[in-house]
């Protein structure tokens, strides 16, 4: 297969980026987005013309979320399912053009080509998407039942990955998914009750902070999931926020 | 030098215990006053900053993905051990202790191990206490699996994607220290040097893979969890920046690696497919608790399935032949992994092997399907059928998976005595970068509990004993000799490297160096083909440097530069494993000469010559190392022949 590539070129964070087109032969259907790009870094390298582009990858299998690009106007690409890594060749017909760009989000700045800068996410999970345990002296794993239905509904939200798809999909740049999806998780154990509402309440004001925008119900976020995380988990998100204004507050 | 692994006296049983009541501390007002560094952020890393952090040390945490989440750890897809005995099946401390000796072909340090078991239902504790979601069963109780080498079930599990979920727990107690101040955390940094300063660690060299600077960190002690080093192969089930060079680092400066030709192949893995592949796809151990492996029975059938003529379908029950239900008898498809992986090669190399290139057998799920029905293998192995199919395009519900042996994981590494520090005082290496717990083959949900026992339970633990003394020595200054020196080194290397510009990329390097090492030095090896490897790799070595091309320059971001620096530590590596695996004149666990086998073709150790650690010391790029045994005393266990019949 053959294809034209534009790609987004931005040298570091403050510099201007464009689109730069690349032409591509003899890929099997069968080889991975990011292998293909593969191929056109070890092109430019030995062709000497352009420094190879930059994007970030990982685990290659789908679960580390590193990966990301925005290609032909879809977060990972127009297969479901799947994070770039996983999304194959034969998904395109021979001689498509295709535009790959990096994540477009305030909060998720270009670092350079189509690498951007997440760490907001690791900010919103620092401002509590944990359960306060510190190491030892906690009870035998048996001791409190879940039921299955419940276990199964956390580990439907636990699944994210945060690759930030969500965010880019959203006019917005919303984060609902991405915090609704922790809040989920963690607020159906039992074991996430005692923090329940201050976690809520921890993590919105924070993503907010970072710039994030808000949600208006076009759920795009689901629609590219690569995991496929549920729109209900930002109903309950809502849900929760407008509880905990409400509820117990230690700070009052 | 005379290794001592520190093991503290008594019964085995009482060892950890008494360790620990007899132990050094260090009192809270005094421990904030201690740095501490770790580098890397999986599992064992995460969770020793977390724990350490929440202890109050001040805790300085390096990762080069973008998000300490991201780390390899993320990946493991089957389980955790832990013995637990919540099935009622016979499991306890005792038994998931020589369960994992045998499964290591007793080239394993008994007291290692058995702190391993003894912490392993600790672990299962705080992950839940952390909200982990694992399995459960219809009562709200937790569910448990089988895996290979056991015949209990002790597996616990979240899907196929336990390694994320406790990943996630960790890196959630690592994100609330790092809200408390306890621990800083810098990602996209790499390790690039270790700075000894009078015979003991003092900090590192790290570089910030967004500006390209090369920046000092001091500390009291070091800890290295920095992963395995199977990416040494090009084609391994490793994450694509999984690399030894900080491992490598520390062996450079003193530390001695141990075990180098101890490598994981495992059985299950997503065939080979073209030469523009960057890694090869593992699909869960699990899968063997319903899968039945086979290929067919007659030649012919081979042939005609690998011209397309044929389908699996089309092969009738009686001409299938499940090899390792044959063969094993008593383990079945649940034998452990380098067994499974030997057999598998041993079918295709008698030309019975399936698919385009005749390297791959089958996985079959029919039989579980029928029995069980599709719902409850969807739920067991969803995620990892979806994978399989958005690989292959073809459907596993429907036709079995096909399967080939991949690198997986490397049981050699950083040699550490019983406290986990390496022969470098204040230099300490938890999870895969260490050699200590799996000998020469490590049991399948082994390393998850590895890596958690390491960093939650461990180190917290002897690291306190060794910073103890430190309390008198004040803030370390990254203003001494040693840091100029080390930070020196950092950059002549990679000005060299850049200097070169040749006419080859990094990426055609590494392929060609995995490919000496998997023909020569993979899954079955012998006098000749490690002397061809070995010189094969020098000639490769060579070529590099004259004739790589790395475009760019140092003070940025530059993704080819990071490639040839740890490409550069691989070739010194594979020629350590290559030397290991020649001077290891017997076959155990993952290591097979071929030299050394029983006449049905399996494994012949030789506990009279071979029952020690070989443990390597560097003195130099161009030299040859040297070699130091500990030897292996056993006194808790029997050793017999490992036998799965």
């Amino acid at each position: 297969m053959h294809f034209t590539l534009h790609i987004w070129r931005q040298e570091n964070s403050k510099a201007k980026g464009h689109f730069e087109t690349y032409h591509i032969d003899n890929i099997s259907s069968d080889c991975s987005f990011l292998e293909m790009l593969d191929q056109l870094n070890e092109q430019l390298v030995n062709d000497k013309i352009a420094h190879p582009v930059c994007f970030d990858n990982d685990c290659r299998e789908g679960i580390c979320g590193m990966c990301g690009l925005y290609i032909n106007g879809r977060p990972h690409g127009n297969d479901d399912g799947v994070t770039t890594c996983q999304l194959h060749m034969r998904k395109f017909n021979d001689g498509d053009e295709i535009w790959v760009e990096p994540w477009r989000a305030k909060a998720f700045p270009v670092v350079k080509d189509l690498v951007v800068d997440r760490s907001a996410f690791d900010k919103i999970i620092q401002a509590g998407g944990y359960i306060s345990v510190t190491t030892g002296g906690v009870p035998d794993a048996n001791t409190i039942p879940i039921p299955k239905y419940v276990a199964d509904q956390a580990m439907d939200a636990a699944e994210c990955i945060g690759c930030g798809a969500c965010v880019a999909a959203c006019k917005n740049a919303s984060a609902m998914l991405f915090v609704g999806a922790k809040v989920s998780h963690l607020g159906l154990l039992p074991q996430g009750q005692v923090e329940h509402l201050d976690r809520v309440r921890n993590m919105i004001v924070k993503m907010d902070e970072l710039g994030f925008g808000g949600c208006t119900n076009t759920y795009a976020c689901e629609a590219e999931c690569p995991k496929q995380i549920k729109r209900q988990n930002i109903a309950r998100l809502n849900r929760e926020w407008i509880g905990q204004m409400f509820g117990r507050d230690r700070k009052n | 030098m005379i290794l001592d692994s520190h093991i503290p006296e008594g019964p085995l049983a009482e060892k950890w215990t008494r360790y620990k009541t007899s132990q050094k501390l260090v009192n809270p007002a005094n421990k904030r006053k201690l740095n501490i560094i770790v580098v890397g952020t999986g599992l064992a890393g995460a969770s020793a900053a977390a724990s350490l952090g929440a202890l109050g040390f001040n805790v300085d945490i390096f990762c080069l993905q973008d998000s300490p989440r991201r780390a390899h750890s993320i990946a493991a897809q089957g389980g955790i051990n832990a013995a637990k005995n919540y099935q009622n099946d016979g499991d306890s401390v005792e038994r998931l202790f020589k369960d994992t000796i045998k499964g290591g072909d007793y080239r394993a340090r008994e007291a290692n191990v058995y702190r391993l078991a003894e912490v392993s239902g600790d672990i299962i504790d705080q992950c839940v206490a952390q909200g982990v979601p694992f399995a459960r069963d219809y009562g709200g109780l937790l569910d448990n699996r089988s895996f290979g080498g056991a015949q209990v079930s002790r597996t616990f599990y979240a899907r196929g994607q336990t390694g994320q979920q406790l990943l996630l727990g960790a890196y959630g107690a690592l994100s609330r220290e790092i809200n408390r101040g306890s621990v800083k955390l810098h990602s996209r940094h790499e390790m690039m040097e270790l700075v000894v300063e009078g015979g003991v660690a003092k900090g590192i060299i790290a570089r910030d893979l967004v500006t390209g600077e090369l920046e000092r960190y001091a500390a009291h002690a070091v800890v290295v969890a920095s992963g395995g080093y199977g990416n040494v192969y090009y084609l391994s089930t490793n994450a694509m920046n999984s690399n030894v060079s900080a491992a490598w680092a520390c062996h450079r400066k003193g530390a001695f690696f141990a075990n180098p030709c101890y490598v994981q192949i495992h059985p299950t893995c997503i065939p080979v497919h073209g030469d523009y592949q960057s890694k090869l796809t593992l699909m869960s151990e699990s899968l063997r608790n319903d899968g039945r492996i086979w290929v067919p029975k007659k030649k012919e059938d081979a042939e005609a399935i690998r011209k397309g003529e044929k389908g699996p379908l089309d092969i009738a029950e009686e001409d299938r032949d499940y090899y390792l239900e044959r063969r094993y008898p008593a383990f079945g498809n649940l034998v452990p992994r380098d067994v499974a992986s030997r057999a598998a090669k041993e079918r295709c190399d008698a030309g019975y092997g399936v698919g385009a290139t005749g390297l791959a057998v089958y996985l079959d799920f029919a039989s579980a399907i029928e029995r069980l029905g599709k719902d409850v293998i969807e739920q067991r192995y969803g995620n990892l059928f979806q994978m399989y199919q958005k690989i292959t395009d073809q459907n596993p519900y429907e036709v079995p998976m096909m399967i080939y042996p991949a690198v997986h994981y490397t049981m050699g590494g950083l040699w550490v005595d019983y406290e986990l520090q390496t022969t470098i005082p204040g230099l300490f290496a938890a999870g895969e970068a260490n050699f200590s717990d799996h000998g020469a083959n490590r049991l399948g949900a082994s390393a998850l509990m590895q890596g958690l026992a390491d960093g939650y339970f461990v180190l917290p633990y002897t690291l306190q004993n060794y910073l103890a003394d430190k309390i008198y020595e004040g803030a370390v200054s990254t203003e001494s000799e040693a840091f100029e020196k080390a930070e020196k080194a950092v950059r002549e290397r990679i000005a060299r490297l850049l200097a070169i510009k040749g006419n080859h990329s990094v990426d055609y390097y590494h392929k060609a160096l995995g490919r000496i090492m998997w023909e020569d030095c993979g899954m079955a090896r012998s006098k000749e083909s490690l002397e061809k490897a070995s010189k094969a790799i020098a000639e490769l070595k060579d070529e590099f440097y004259k004739e790589v091309n790395i475009p760019g320059k140092a003070e940025e971001m530059n993704t080819e530069l990071e490639k040839a620096c740890r490409l550069a530590d691989y070739f010194e590596l594979a020629q350590l494993i290559v030397a290991d695996a020649t001077q290891r004149e017997e076959s155990c666990g993952g290591h097979f000469r071929v030299e050394h086998q029983t006449e049905d073709g399996e494994t012949q150790r030789d506990d009279e010559h071979f029952m020690f650690v070989g443990a390597w010391e560097y003195h130099g790029a161009d030299t040859p190392e040297e070699l130091h045994k500990e030897p292996l005393e056993y006194e808790h266990i029997q050793i017999v022949k490992r036998n799965y019949k």
